[in-house]
């Protein structure tokens, strides 16, 4: 990754194998609707057949197919003793580092499809405006359980 | 989950070490809020299903005898849906009071698992609408300081309870807080004690100055506003005021003797009006300069800063010195010219639902300084390493800058190539204008790149903004939030990110900066921010 292990020494570690299985149901579930649109438009106007459904189809096939393997691959996070590094984005690549000394409160979110697959988000609450939650989906249930308790205790030693 | 009772134990008995305990065993037992809950909460909903159900009725008038049956059906299942969802959620919401945290899960199908530190609860307020009022319940909201919507609450508890949990979160919080803030506290009193007797006037207004701000505030929103009063009011006019012939009628009058003085009267009719526009423009804002900033004074006292101002509604504001996060001086082009700036400061504490506080919004460079130093937030000593954008961010600012101006103006020419009319030849006008903005806004890059710069010194991070109206940002090293390095598609493309920083009450960033001095920027503030904890900011 370059010079992006400069900040953090330690090399990134990727979430859970099942996140890019969630990802695309998840895709598949904004899909539907849009294909529903593209279909409708096609029955309403009189181009030749499938000159609007067919592309919107390809289209989303792909994303569905190739996005969620391609996003699962950027993403990576890394927790040092003092602070956590969440790396996201294919076109808008995004690198946030939170010192846990900042964090004020800390969730465990788990959606339906990421209960069924066993996974949960770890969200970190600054006071900030800018990036006031920083959140780390794709953590396998029991990992985000542990970081949470891992950053909480951080911030119990560091104020005492 | 179990439902348990009132006197389940809630505090573990003391453990010497924190470090050792296992935080499940160490948390209290679950709990759910009181079981009234969800009546307070089906019912706060009621008054948003009546309009839709009057809507309903309404449809339904005219549907002979099925109308009311059906109607009353639909209502009961409402109701009966209604209900049973708020059931579950509170069936579903449960919180434990445990050894350094309070720890909600809340969630029907998407559960959410909260967990609060008590070192990070600013404070614990009780909120009693109108309908728990009447069951004597009462919600309970855990104040973080990350506000807005993230701040946890608890609804609903009985008013006892409620009292209770912010006792004794308050005890534990103090707890945790340990001897530190205790020492500090008492230093803060001995300052405080020293201090009392020299409250300094740090800036203050007199009429005199009020006035040349005044000047410089000209503002046009009277004439919009009576504008648009007019149109909102127009019905209670006694004619139509945007009727031409009507007013052509009214002014049948003067209007003749103004059309028989000639071209020479016309033109010194519309210098009369653009006067007149003048002159309400500053009138305008020299009263509302007036009414808002009248006898300005800032002090520093005991506390911080005590800003009190207004000549109707008078505010008296304390911003605490530790709570500001940032400063931020601005200007204007104009004001700029005659040494004019403004000083705000950044902070926490929100009051009157603004973050920043301006603390000096009319003054002179020298006056700032004293103020700057006060808050703990100094003028760049010399010898700073001074950087500036890649050139790559500036050309690409302005080509697109220049392009969207430059589009418009095509624009407007095709259009008027099209309508070919020469009623329509002031197109011309606008495109040569469009034109005159594209090569503004890609120009003003140019000296955006020259002036626009950021240094790092050992506790702040200063950044120069703005080429006509010359600001200046000061953020301090420590108290910040966090570090976002954020590159999009064209930074990719030309090598540059942005370097976005968490900044509780206002927002930091360094756009188009390299991507090896957003690295080492991080680097060092991280290096910074990680020495102290936010609980040390705060207090």
């Amino acid at each position: 990754m370059g010079p992006e292990n400069t900040v953090d020494d330690q090399p990134l570690r990727q979430g859970h194998p099942n996140h890019p299985k969630a990802m695309r149901v998840a895709t598949v579930l904004t899909a539907i609707p849009l294909l529903i649109g593209a279909l409708v438009a096609e029955y309403l106007t009189a181009f030749p057949n499938f000159i609007i459904a067919a592309p919107v189809a390809l289209i989303l096939l792909l994303v569905v197919v190739f996005l969620p393997q391609r996003r699962y691959a950027v993403r990576g996070h890394a927790m040092s003793d003092d602070r956590l590094r969440v790396v996201k984005g294919i076109m808008f690549h995004s690198d946030t580092v939170v010192p846990f000394g900042r964090v004020q409160h800390i969730d465990v979110d788990r959606g339906p499809i990421e209960r069924y697959y066993g996974l949960a988000t770890l969200q970190l609450y600054t006071a900030g405006s800018h990036g006031d939650v920083v959140s780390l989906p794709g953590l396998a249930h029991e990992d985000a359980l542990e970081m949470r308790e891992t950053i909480r205790s951080h911030i119990k030693r560091e104020s005492l | 989950m179990t439902e348990n009772p009132a006197n389940a134990p809630i505090r573990p008995p003391e453990q010497p070490e924190a470090g050792e305990l296992e935080a499940e065993a160490a948390d209290g037992l679950p709990r759910r809020t009181d079981p009234r809950t969800f009546i307070v909460q089906a019912l706060q909903t009621l008054p948003n299903m009546a309009l839709p159900f009057a809507a309903l009725a309404f449809t339904f008038r005219d549907n002979g005898r099925f109308a009311l049956p059906v109607l009353l059906g639909l209502v009961a299942l409402f109701l009966l849906l209604n209900t049973v969802f708020t059931f579950l959620a509170w069936w579903r919401q449960t919180y434990r009071v445990g050894e350094s945290d309070i720890r909600l899960e809340s969630g029907v199908l998407s559960r959410a698992a909260r967990s609060v530190p008590y070192d990070r609860i600013q404070d614990v307020s009780l909120e009693q609408g109108f309908i728990p009022r009447l069951f004597g319940l009462t919600m309970v909201k855990f104040e973080t300081g990350a506000g807005g919507s993230d701040e946890i609450s608890l609804a609903y508890l009985t008013n006892e309870e409620g009292a209770r949990l912010r006792e004794l979160v308050r005890e534990l919080r103090d707890e945790a807080d340990g001897v530190p803030t205790g020492g500090a506290q008492a230093a803060d009193a001995a300052n405080a004690s020293a201090q009392d007797t020299d409250a300094t006037v740090l800036f203050a207004m007199g009429p005199r100055r009020l006035f040349v701000f005044g000047l410089f505030e000209f503002s046009l929103a009277i004439v919009a506003f009576v504008g648009a009063a007019a149109q909102q009011f127009d019905f209670l006019l006694p004619f139509d005021i945007w009727d031409v012939e009507t007013w052509q009628r009214l002014v049948a009058g003067p209007g003749e003797q103004v059309a028989q003085l000639g071209p020479v009267g016309q033109v010194l009719g519309a210098i009369a009006a653009i006067l007149t526009l003048l002159v309400l423009g500053l009138v305008t804002g020299i009263v509302r300069t007036f009414t808002r900033d009248w006898d300005f004074r800032l002090e520093r006292n005991p506390k911080g800063f005590r800003r009190r101002r207004g000549m109707f509604t008078r505010t008296d504001v304390v911003m605490p010195v530790h709570r500001v996060q940032a400063v931020r001086i601005t200007t204007g082009a104009i004001r700029h010219r005659f040494g004019w700036k403004s000083l705000k400061l950044v902070s926490l504490a929100q009051d009157a639902g603004n973050s920043s506080h301006v603390v000096a919004p009319f003054a002179k460079a020298a006056e700032l300084t004293p103020i700057l130093k006060v808050a703990g937030f100094p003028l760049p000593p010399r010898g700073l390493d001074w950087h500036r954008t890649t050139a790559s961010y500036r050309v690409v600012a302005a080509v697109l800058g220049g392009a969207f101006y430059a589009i418009l103006a095509v624009g407007a020419a095709g259009a008027a190539v099209y309508l070919g009319d020469s009623r329509y030849d002031w197109l011309w006008l606008v495109a040569l204008a469009l034109a005159a903005f594209a090569v503004f806004a890609a120009v003003r890059e140019l000296f955006l790149w020259r002036v626009e710069r950021h240094a790092l010194s050992s506790r702040h991070l200063y950044q120069r903004r703005g080429w006509l109206a010359p600001g200046f940002a000061i953020a301090d090293r420590v108290k910040l939030q966090s570090v976002d390095i954020v590159r999009g598609p064209l930074g990719r493309m030309f090598g540059y990110v942005t370097l976005h920083l968490g900044l509780a009450g206002g927002t930091f960033s360094l756009p188009g900066i390299p991507r090896s001095e957003a690295d080492r920027l991080r680097g060092e503030l991280l290096a910074s921010m990680v020495e102290t904890d936010f609980s040390r900011l705060v207090r």
